[in-house]
């Protein structure tokens, strides 16, 4: 009991630092990697390469002047920029992010929380996010806010529908919550990897995450054009520090649910080394590794579509949502677990390399007319394709 | 769709969205490794892109002859054409009869930069620099006086002539 608790206090103090200290490197690289995408070179001075810029803007925010609206709900103000921090850093609890690592008093799980209900942890704190910003955009008592945190409570609602749909597919191969299992099922070869099998699901759990973590092309909760800055407009030095740091993590977060539930984890492809006991502290060190690198490839996407796109308009953000996410999550978990009953069932089919195949071979099929379909000027409306 | 919005046929490349982002975000991909434009300001001052042009009208400038002496006599020229009125003249005559001035001074904040007392001045004497970098602590650094005029060294402006329009 006492190693557990010193164990988990160890880890959560560990992980809580990386984060935040991956979040202020994050700031960093999109407005240096924005910055080279326009062919400028970026923030360089602090620092070398500008390593220090993240601390110079942490310093100008705790000294900057508070402010407080004289119409503002002074509670829901102060609480909701820690309501969106909060449910963003508690996600990452139950991430695991390498393989178990021995010590001298036992194993110790590297994820902070390793619950069985792991998933529905993740779905439950996904939800909480929104209240942040919505009491944030109510608080302030300016009409700007306000529609921002309208716009963030429509949007997040819509598409953690086709999120949590699309995450059913993964819970039907894993048979279960644990995401330790989820990694564990997926770990047998590289086409065993959920992406794989089950690359529409991805498809759409990518397009809700970035809409989830109200980023490009989907800020509009922010959407500076319309509404100055959305449901932050009125805050100031650290509370402001504090939402900028909430979407950062939830960035980090998301990419880290992506790298657990469709690309293995830690798992290193084209290798059981990694996932066979008798565990290693180095084992743990090079999945750990793997782990980064799979979660630094997804941030980068998320800059890079976000220097990429251009902003939806609301209606084509609802539509999209509604007529395009959900029923196809709906329709792809229908098929998807037909298709599992048929080989799991019909078949007598184990989940190996080959069963992956088999439904990897389905998503493609049902990709291309999909793609077909969809590139016709159904996803942006206001103009279609002729005939 | 919204009422009173009308949808456009169009052919399908051009309403595509999934081939136009894939498009895009190659051209931004490439553009990651594309040689930049930034030139970085208090280092490099001028690239083969960018130089200050020499016909740049900046701080002024009092040219002075062999003697160290402001070639300025004193005409009242300058201070009459100054469409804002920035300069301020006090003539002064020597024993031999050679008007110098007394107090010749330019407010920086109230000049507009148009040249006018560079493309007056009989003798050559006051120019408008090609130079930028002016900052001051305070406010009353920006009213420049003789001593400080002739001392500066910043290379002057070659106004435009008409007769010449390319500069050849």
């Amino acid at each position: 009991m006492t190693f557990f608790l010193v164990a988990s206090i160890i880890k959560i103090v560990v992980v809580f630092t990386v984060i935040m200290v991956g979040v202020a490197l994050l700031t960093l690289a999109e407005r240096r990697i924005c910055a080279w995408m326009q062919d400028r070179l970026g923030p360089n001075r602090v620092g070398p390469q500008g390593l220090l810029q993240p601390a110079a803007d942490g310093l100008k925010n705790l000294v900057k002047e508070e402010t407080l609206p004289a119409q503002a709900d002074k509670a829901l103000f102060l609480l909701a920029p820690a309501m969106s921090f909060v449910p963003a850093l508690l996600t990452f609890a139950v991430i695991p992010f390498a393989t178990p690592l021995p010590t001298p008093w036992g194993e110790v799980d590297m994820v902070v929380a390793n619950l069985p209900v792991g998933f529905l942890y993740i779905l439950a704190f996904g939800s909480l996010g929104v209240y942040g910003i919505v009491l944030a955009g109510w608080s302030s008592n300016n009409k700007y806010s306000l529609l921002g945190g309208l716009r963030a409570s429509a949007q997040m609602i819509s598409y953690e529908i086709a999120m949590g749909m699309s995450t059913v597919a993964v819970l039907l191969i894993a048979g279960n919550v644990t995401l330790t299992d989820v990694i564990a099922k997926q770990s047998q070869s590289l086409f065993t990897w959920n992406v794989f099998p089950l690359s529409l699901a991805y498809f759409i759990f990518i397009v809700a995450a970035f809409a989830e973590t109200n980023r490009l092309p989907f800020d509009l909760p922010e959407a500076e054009g319309e509404l100055i800055a959305g449901y932050h407009t009125e805050y100031s030095a650290m509370k402001f520090s504090m939402f900028y740091i909430a979407e950062y993590s939830n960035m980090v977060t998301a990419s880290a649910l992506m790298t657990t539930l469709f690309f293995g984890g830690w798992d290193i492809p084209f290798t059981t080394w990694d996932n066979t006991p008798p565990w290693t502290t180095l084992k743990t060190l090079a999945t750990l590794a793997m782990f980064s690198a799979k979660v630094i490839c997804f941030l980068f996407l998320y800059i890079w579509v976000r220097w990429t796109l251009p902003r939806f308009r609301y209606d084509q953000l609802m539509a999209l949502g509604w007529k395009v996410m959900l029923p196809l999550a709906l329709t792809y978990v229908t098929v998807i677990a037909t298709a599992i009953w048929f080989l799991h069932d019909g078949l007598g089919w184990t989940y190996d390399t080959r069963f992956a195949l088999a439904l990897f071979a389905l998503n493609l099929v049902l990709a291309v007319p999909l793609f077909f379909v969809l590139d016709r000027g159904r996803i942006v409306a206001g103009s279609v394709a002729e005939a | 769709m919204t009422v009173g919005v009308k949808v456009m046929k169009r052919p399908g490349a051009k309403v595509s969205y999934l081939r136009a982002t894939l498009k895009g975000m190659a051209l931004t991909f490439s553009h990651l490794f594309r040689p930049k434009v930034t030139m970085q300001y208090p280092e490099e001052k001028s690239s083969q892109d960018w130089t200050l042009s020499p016909r740049w009208r900046g701080t002024h400038r009092m040219l002075t002859d062999e003697q160290g002496r402001a070639k300025c006599v004193a005409c009242g020229l300058c201070p009459q054409i100054c469409p804002a009125n920035c300069i301020k003249l006090v003539p002064g005559e020597d024993e031999h009869g050679n008007r110098y001035p007394l107090i010749y001074e330019i407010d920086e904040f109230r000049c507009v930069f148009c040249g006018y007392c560079q493309e007056v001045c009989p003798e050559e004497a006051i120019h408008v620099g090609v130079h930028y970098e002016n900052s001051e602590f305070s406010r009353d650094r920006f009213v420049y006086d003789l001593e400080r005029l002739c001392a500066q060294t910043h290379p002057v402006s070659t106004l435009w002539d008409p007769s010449d329009p390319k500069g050849e």
